[in-house]
């Protein structure tokens, strides 16, 4: 089993959901990437997504293309967020990393030495945002050959067949985009997000993770009651903006925020 | 090459051989099918095909003329140049053709909203003359940087009614365009219609973009049977990303004797960098929903483009053309920023026909071209649109303010 499956099934036998940051690498600089993800971990992260910036982010909101021009401004290339997974697992082998991304770098570097290099690094799953399953015939297979867990997105225009089309090719955990648009614009309606997640859990025994529109603790924690993940970016990487001028600080004021979080979380059960 | 039945592609999933496809968020996976399937129905409905028509006919003024220039095919001094007169539109290019497509379709699915992008303008002056005649509210995503260039074109759209967002993310051109419009459309699915300006974009886009225009080949065809007796022995196009190119290429395909040149836009030079000619000088991406040629650095990156003309700034091409390409079908070409205003000048004070920029690239390479061929040889170019929106750059390159 990957790591990610082992986390969620000690998190389910503890009763608790996942707290998942997520946080673009080299962002505002390179250095700051590595000891960000272990404070985040000692703040309570469960599971760290790592988004891999990309010039064209089409998914994302601001906040998250910002994210990604600061760190290509340091030229972060795919290598290097792969060394940088290399590094934190050093000393950390048990926390989940997914990458977050979209496909061309990918394309670029080849899909077979993709996945040799991402598995040699210790990277757990992959989320492709613009790589739906009808067209990732080719890779899923590698990936599977690999232990990486191919990552997918469900949103609120998803038909009931398309859940069934996408489960089917999802490993790791499923994510469920809980608003129409794109990351870290608008607040999400928890009546509605429960009932998407009813819909997605009957055709599916994977974990479901709700992100796009959680951005503090109040709602970390009213998602946290019925999901099996809650995902944090957004909130994260504006926190990393505000101190983009003072990067050896981001560790430490991103995990006030996370631990923010967890406790709310965590208060409520 | 013989035995390929162009009208088999794409497939069902929208692809041209290993290009083309839809590589877009989940978000869109449901609207972009229901697009599929409303075009798949309507697309071949009587009603919706006659009302095309009729508009092309009254509205755009279509047949645009195939004409003869025969002053600078003599200048040249090798084949007849035929000019397709898609500069005679209203509006001005080829481009609403395809606004007028989309715009049907969007008024059948009961959309209340259209969007675009833009980067010359002329695409969002021909979805504003839409949504205007059609009573839609229409919003048009601009790169800063295109909205300097291009400042006629916005006055135009913001007359017609439609509001103008500045995009400044990226390289603030047509791709951070594109990327500001997904955004918005993911956002507004359920009452928008994204009105895509060329054969880009996640199918069905690139096939139902190449149908409306197919439209100027199935003239250019008629009319050079009708004027000529025969048909042409090649024809010449600007590719931005292709749509005025595969408008009029697509209903000579099957004519094996027909050779065909998409001219991109080379900027200061292949050599420089700095251009904007996927085809030509970059490899194979994703991007912007489909599989196809794009300018990318070696880590994936898209790069940032370059070219006179604001709508051959694209670092992508219509995955057709990609796929036309590798298997030979077409040649393509391209042309610098130099050569293409020396044809602006010359097609100008030859024939009394001021060419867009963008146009003025395949004039160009019809320039190198005709002399090289017999002078009974048949050639015709796609004027994809007039000059007039191009003065300002033009008079500046020459120090003249106007
Ligand atoms: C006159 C004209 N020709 C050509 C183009 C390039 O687009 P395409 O390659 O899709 O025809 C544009 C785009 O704005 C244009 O305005």
């Amino acid at each position: 089993m990957s790591r990610i499956g082992a986390r969620f099934d000690t998190l389910k036998a503890a009763g608790r959901t996942a707290l998942i940051p997520f946080v673009t690498a080299g962002d505002p600089k390179p250095a700051v990437t590595v000891p960000l993800m272990h404070a985040m971990v000692a703040a309570g992260a469960d599971l760290i997504e790592l988004g891999v910036p990309f010039s064209d982010p089409m998914a994302d909101g601001p906040a998250i293309q910002l994210a990604d021009e600061r760190a290509l401004a340091h030229g972060v290339t795919l290598h290097q967020v792969l060394d940088m997974v290399r590094q934190f697992r050093e000393q950390d082998d048990a926390t989940p990393v997914v990458l977050m991304g979209y496909l061309n770098p990918i394309e670029v570097m080849g899909y077979a030495a993709f996945t040799d290099a991402a598995a040699a690094a210790g990277v757990d799953g992959v989320i492709t945002v613009d790589l739906p399953p009808e067209e990732a015939g080719e890779i899923l297979p590698l990936f599977r050959e690999a232990a990486i867990d191919p990552v997918f997105l469900l949103a609120p225009t998803s038909s009931r067949q398309r859940i069934e089309t996408v489960c089917a090719s999802a490993g790791g955990f499923v994510y469920y985009v809980s608003i129409k648009g794109v990351t870290g614009t608008r607040r999400p309606d928890s009546t509605e997000v429960q009932q998407r997640l009813a819909q997605i859990r009957a055709v599916t025994d994977l974990p479901v993770g709700v992100g796009f529109g959680i951005r503090d603790a109040e709602s970390a924690a009213r998602f946290a009651e019925f999901a099996d993940a809650v995902i944090v970016g957004s909130a994260l990487v504006n926190r990393i903006a505000e101190f983009a001028d003072r990067p050896d600080e981001i560790p430490q004021s991103v995990a006030a925020l996370l631990r923010e979080m967890r406790q709310a979380m965590d208060g409520d059960r | 090459m013989t035995d390929i039945n162009y009208a088999d592609f794409p497939d069902a999933g929208g692809h041209f051989g290993p290009y083309g496809g839809r590589f877009i968020a989940e978000t869109l996976m449901g609207p972009v099918d229901e697009l599929r399937q409303a075009y798949e129905r309507y697309g071949q409905d009587p009603d919706f095909v006659a009302e095309f028509d009729r508009d092309l006919r009254q509205y755009v003024g279509r047949p645009s003329p195939l004409y003869h220039a025969e002053r600078w095919s003599r200048e040249l001094g090798g084949a007849q140049i035929y000019l397709k007169r898609e500069d005679l539109n209203h509006t001005g290019a080829h481009k609403v053709n395809n606004t007028i497509g989309q715009a049907l379709l969007a008024k059948r699915m009961g959309k209340r909203r259209v969007i675009a992008e833009t980067g010359a303008g002329q695409h969002g002056v021909a979805t504003a003359t839409v949504a205007a005649r059609f009573g839609l509210e229409c919003v048009i995503y601009m790169g800063e940087e295109d909205i300097r260039r291009q400042a006629i074109n916005v006055y135009r759209m913001r007359l017609l009614g439609a509001e103008v967002v500045p995009v400044t993310s990226g390289s603030r051109t047509l791709k951070d365009a594109m990327n500001e419009a997904m955004r918005d459309w993911v956002t507004t699915v359920d009452d928008t219609f994204y009105i895509i300006g060329t054969v880009a974009g996640p199918h069905p886009y690139p096939a139902m973009v190449r149908d409306f225009q197919a439209i100027i080949g199935r003239e250019a065809r008629e009319q050079c049977l009708q004027q000529t007796g025969r048909l042409p022995d090649a024809l010449v196009a600007c590719v931005g990303g292709g749509s005025n190119a595969i408008g009029l290429f697509h209903p000579f395909l099957e004519d094996e004797g027909v050779a065909m040149y998409g001219v991109e836009a080379a900027g200061e030079g292949l050599e420089s960098g700095c251009h904007a000619a996927p085809l030509c000088a970059g490899r194979p991406g994703v991007l912007h929903g489909n599989r196809t040629y794009l300018m990318e650095d070696n880590d994936g990156q898209i790069i940032e483009t370059h070219s006179i003309s604001a709508g051959l700034d694209y670092p992508g091409v219509g995955p057709e053309h990609a796929w036309l390409k590798d298997i030979g079908r077409v040649q393509y070409t391209a042309i610098t920023d130099d050569q293409a205003l020396a044809a602006f000048h010359t097609l100008t004070r030859v024939e009394g026909i001021m060419p867009a920029l963008e146009s003025s690239h395949a004039l160009a390479w019809a320039a190198t071209l005709a002399p090289t061929m017999e002078s009974d040889a048949i050639l015709v170019v796609n004027l994809s649109g007039r000059g007039d929106k191009d003065i300002h750059t033009v008079a500046a390159l020459e120090g003249i303010e106007v």
